[in-house]
């Protein structure tokens, strides 16, 4: 019954390519790796975004389906390096505070209409700048756009801007979306939000909610020839083992950014007709942290933050809890970052005996029942692994004298009781990087972050010298100088451990071995997929 | 227009009762810590302050409770049920949207659940202590005593994966135009495994109910008088006992009508439904009020008229009912 199905389905996608006059790459073994055109890729996506609007929402769930469909300036390329997208060229004055971008040209929005520097003026002043989370952030000292010519787009600051990090953020933050769609109505009640016009390989044909979305070729592509793909669905599957069950059946190809449970990615390493791997999804690292409230009297000594990294064997962790999928972190700048990582040690190597005498000499003994103080810890369940990781955190700290109480909450109580009420001593989640230190990382050591705002410095930690090594990297134009402002901020953070990075880890992508061209850039599962194509079943 | 009246009666007498629940749970989602904003970021994976404080106003999150209470009670009255945030559209719409799918679900499991448990318990009725009784009773608390999530895994472990007769999840077949007979036979082929894992869990139920209250009309006297005028012993079952054993029955799907309108959540979860099961619990983890609120609100007017039609279905089961008021 299967495969008879999916034999016509395809049979059928062929034929219907061969009618269209399309060049179809002849069958056989031995043309195997010759691109074969039509088909449909099928892609598990777990967490249902709603928006399909990536100039609205910076989010990998929204990346994986609309990057498809809709395109940044500039993209990461083999190695790590910036490839041109809608942007062909880019220059920075001396001063940081212009930077010009050329356009392509002979682009059309899916609806027809050119596409042309208003478009990039309209996204950046009116979504990037006002509406999109981390891009408000980014484009903070952006003055004006200005659009000398159609295909001319020159950004001002009133700040220096680095054009290395401009350009490394645009990867994730750079989505251009069409004006003449947005333009004079209310940007987030604009229908396209859910039903997007881009200028990518694919064009938005229909969005189920609960279900999936759907997308097909774009005939009027200005990649000459490409995609290969007939169509792209993505399917919302939330119970992660059912998920699992999807990829096994044939029924999905790919599930991106741990998708499937740690057990079942696992133990499809082992089986042939799947890829688990960490290959293109290079651009996307995040660690376990653990963030300390320090306007607690005990977690207000640094000793006392430093002993309890040591009392932690996050190896043992790694091995047992997580398969081995991942490594200690070194700091918040995580070993994949070229640009920036400062080739330091691990910090913290597990050692009881040495935290339990730091724990003494802060003046923390054992009082009753061996007991040196109690704390509540609060899991941010950012996934699977942080309730473990609580638990882990609980028993580990027991053994030094420590009793740790696990405050259990949804993500939404969870988000508002450590960075808005700071109702917490302890707290466990993830940090994502995102490329640049700048984007979302700094924000966790920053002083100044208005209260409430998740994922930044709410610990009561604040350092004259952190903030300033971190503003001065912000503007710094020079890429030696920046990554040894950031080296420096890595020791100074490393050593006060306001928030300790944990572990650092990639996100896995299990993919069926039918699709070829995967993976083959830095950030591929948020990438257009212009050269993806599949093997028949 | 008796019936009408009726129906009136009951409406008029869950007003107050819908009232009070909406009111409630407005009041216990307020309880809970963040809101709908704090979901969504956290969905998103991060965002910054001036981004929440324009969705808090663009979401109304930014009045005081009471306001934002009473702004709900007054769109309620005009029957509109306000704007879902994490939807991006009106309540209604989303709702409407996933009606078919859970009515679908429900009606057919309960269906299933209902016949197979009358006929299974009326068969260990009729071998009361002996092998089929056993057996049937066994298995019955088996399948009571087993989650449904294990159930769901199992099905697909076995249909979908290992013996690949049925999908491993889906309502239909995406993108494959069908419709007609095609599009219904797809849509069949699709409920198999959900259908059957939740009606598995309710079945247990029906039997034991059924088994019990055919054991206890089969004592009655007018059973007697019926064997004793000559009735062979399936008309005797049949006319006599089942009809009078049908009531708790009845009366037990009445209250699980309700139940199962957002009992399904498992189920819809595993088999990757779009359902109101699944969407009351998306609502609730993303705080988004006026959906869940909707969701209440449809589901109460659900459980009333399912009642409303349990209620004439006992005056048509046995007429003393009718004829008593």
């Amino acid at each position: 019954m299967r495969l008879s199905r999916r034999h016509l389905l395809l049979s059928g996608a062929g034929l219907a390519a061969m009618a269209g006059g399309l060049p179809l790459g002849l069958p056989g073994p031995a043309l195997a790796q010759e691109p074969r055109r039509g088909g449909v890729l099928t892609v598990h996506v777990g967490s249902e975004q709603r928006i399909l609007n990536p100039a609205l929402r910076a989010s990998t769930g929204v990346y994986i389906i609309t990057s498809k469909i809709i395109e940044p300036l500039v993209d990461l390329g083999e190695g790590g390096k910036i490839v041109p997208v809608l942007a062909t060229a880019w220059e920075s004055t001396p001063d940081g505070k212009t930077i010009t971008f050329r356009l392509r040209e002979g682009v059309q929005w899916h609806d027809g209409k050119p596409f042309t520097s208003a478009d990039v003026q309209y996204s950046a002043m009116e979504l990037w700048k006002k509406h999109l989370n981390y891009g408000t952030t980014l484009q903070l000292y952006l003055d004006a756009v200005e659009t000398p010519d159609a295909h001319t787009a020159v950004f001002r600051y009133s700040r220096p801007m680095p054009l290395d990090l401009l350009l490394r953020a645009s990867c994730d933050l750079g989505y251009v979306v069409p004006k003449h769609v947005f333009e004079g109505s209310n940007v987030l009640e604009n229908p396209a939000n859910t039903a997007p016009i881009g200028t990518g390989p694919f064009k938005f044909v229909e969005y189920q909610r609960g279900q999936y979305v759907i997308a097909e070729r774009n005939p009027n592509y200005w990649r000459q020839g490409f995609p290969y793909l007939d169509r792209v669905v993505w399917r919302f599957i939330t119970d992660r083992s059912a998920a699992t069950a999807a990829l096994e059946t044939g029924a999905v190809q790919l599930s991106a950014y741990n998708g499937l449970p740690l057990a079942d990615l696992d133990r499809l390493r082992q089986d042939d007709r799947f890829e688990v791997s960490t290959r293109g999804v290079e651009g996307n690292v995040f660690n376990n942290t653990l963030e300390f409230n320090t306007r607690r009297k005990e977690l207000s000594d640094k000793r006392v933050r430093q002993a309890i990294a040591h009392a932690i064997d996050v190896d043992f962790f790694l091995e047992n809890f997580l398969y081995g999928l991942g490594k200690r972190a070194t700091g918040p700048i995580p070993s994949t970052s070229k640009e920036f990582f400062p080739n330091n040690p691990v910090p913290y190597p597990y050692d009881k005996a040495r935290a339990e005498k730091m724990l003494d000499e802060a003046g923390y003994k054992r009082g009753a029942g061996g007991v040196r103080f109690s704390l509540r810890i609060v899991p941010i369940m950012n996934g699977e692994d942080v309730p473990l990781l609580a638990t882990f955190i609980q028993q580990s700290l027991q053994q030094v004298g420590i009793r740790v109480e696990i405050v259990q909450l949804d993500i939404a109580g969870a988000l508002s009781a450590v960075y808005r009420d700071w109702n917490f001593d302890l707290a466990t989640g993830w940090h994502q990087y995102r490329g640049d230190p700048a984007v979302s990382t700094t924000v966790w050591y920053r002083s100044g972050s208005p209260k409430g705002s998740p994922w930044t410095n709410q610990f009561g930690w604040q350092s004259d010298k952190v903030d300033q090594l971190i503003d001065q990297a912000a503007t710094e134009l020079d890429p030696a100088k920046r990554k040894a402002l950031y080296a420096e901020f890595v020791a100074e953070v490393n050593d006060a451990l306001p928030v300790w990075m944990m572990t650092e880890r990639p996100f896995y992508a299990a993919t069926s071995k039918r699709v070829q061209n995967h993976h083959n850039v830095p950030r591929w599962d948020s990438g257009d997929w212009h050269d993806t194509w599949l093997l028949p079943a | 227009m008796q019936i009408l009246l009726l129906a009136l009666r009951r409406l008029a007498a869950s007003l107050p009762t819908l009232l009070l629940i909406l009111v409630g749970l407005f009041l216990l989602l307020q309880l809970a810590p963040g809101d709908t904003v704090d979901a969504l970021i956290a969905q998103m994976g991060g965002g910054d302050p001036a981004m929440a404080e324009q969705l808090r106003t663009f979401y109304g999150l930014d009045a005081p409770v009471v306001v934002q209470l009473g702004r709900y009670l007054l769109r309620l009255v005009t029957l509109d049920l306000g704007f879902s945030a994490i939807y991006g559209k009106p309540v209604a719409e989303v709702i409407l949207e996933r009606l078919p799918v859970t009515l679908l679900l429900m009606v057919s499991a309960l269906s299933f659940a209902f016949a197979a448990g009358m006929a299974l318990g009326v068969l260990a009725a009729r071998r009361v202590n002996r092998w089929p009784d056993t057996l049937i009773s066994t298995l019955g608390l088996v399948f009571y005593a087993t989650p449904s999530f294990w159930f769901g895994m199992m099905g697909i472990v076995v249909f979908a994966i290992r013996l690949a007769w049925l999908p491993a999840g889906g309502f239909e077949q995406i993108g494959s135009g069908n419709t007609g007979l095609t599009r219904v036979l797809d849509i069949a082929w699709h409920l198999i495994l959900p259908v059957a894992t939740l009606a598995l869990t309710y079945l247990a139920t029906y039997l034991r109910i059924m088994r019990a209250s055919m054991l206890e009309v089969l004592t009655l006297d007018f059973v007697r008088t019926a064997r004793a005028k000559g009735l062979g012993e399936t008309a005797v079952v049949l006319r006599h006992v089942l009809r009078n054993a049908l009531l708790p029955g009845v009366t037990l799907m009445g209250l699980q009508a309700g139940t199962m309108l957002g009992g399904s959540v498992v189920v819809e979860s595993v088999f990757a439904l779009p359902g109101l099961g699944r969407l009351a619990y998306e609502s609730v983890v993303q705080r988004d009020v006026n959906t869940l609120l909707g969701i209440v609100f449809v589901s109460a007017l659900l459980v009333i008229a399912i009642n409303f039609i349990v209620d004439m279905l006992y005056a048509k089961l046995d007429p003393r009912i009718a004829s008593g008021r």
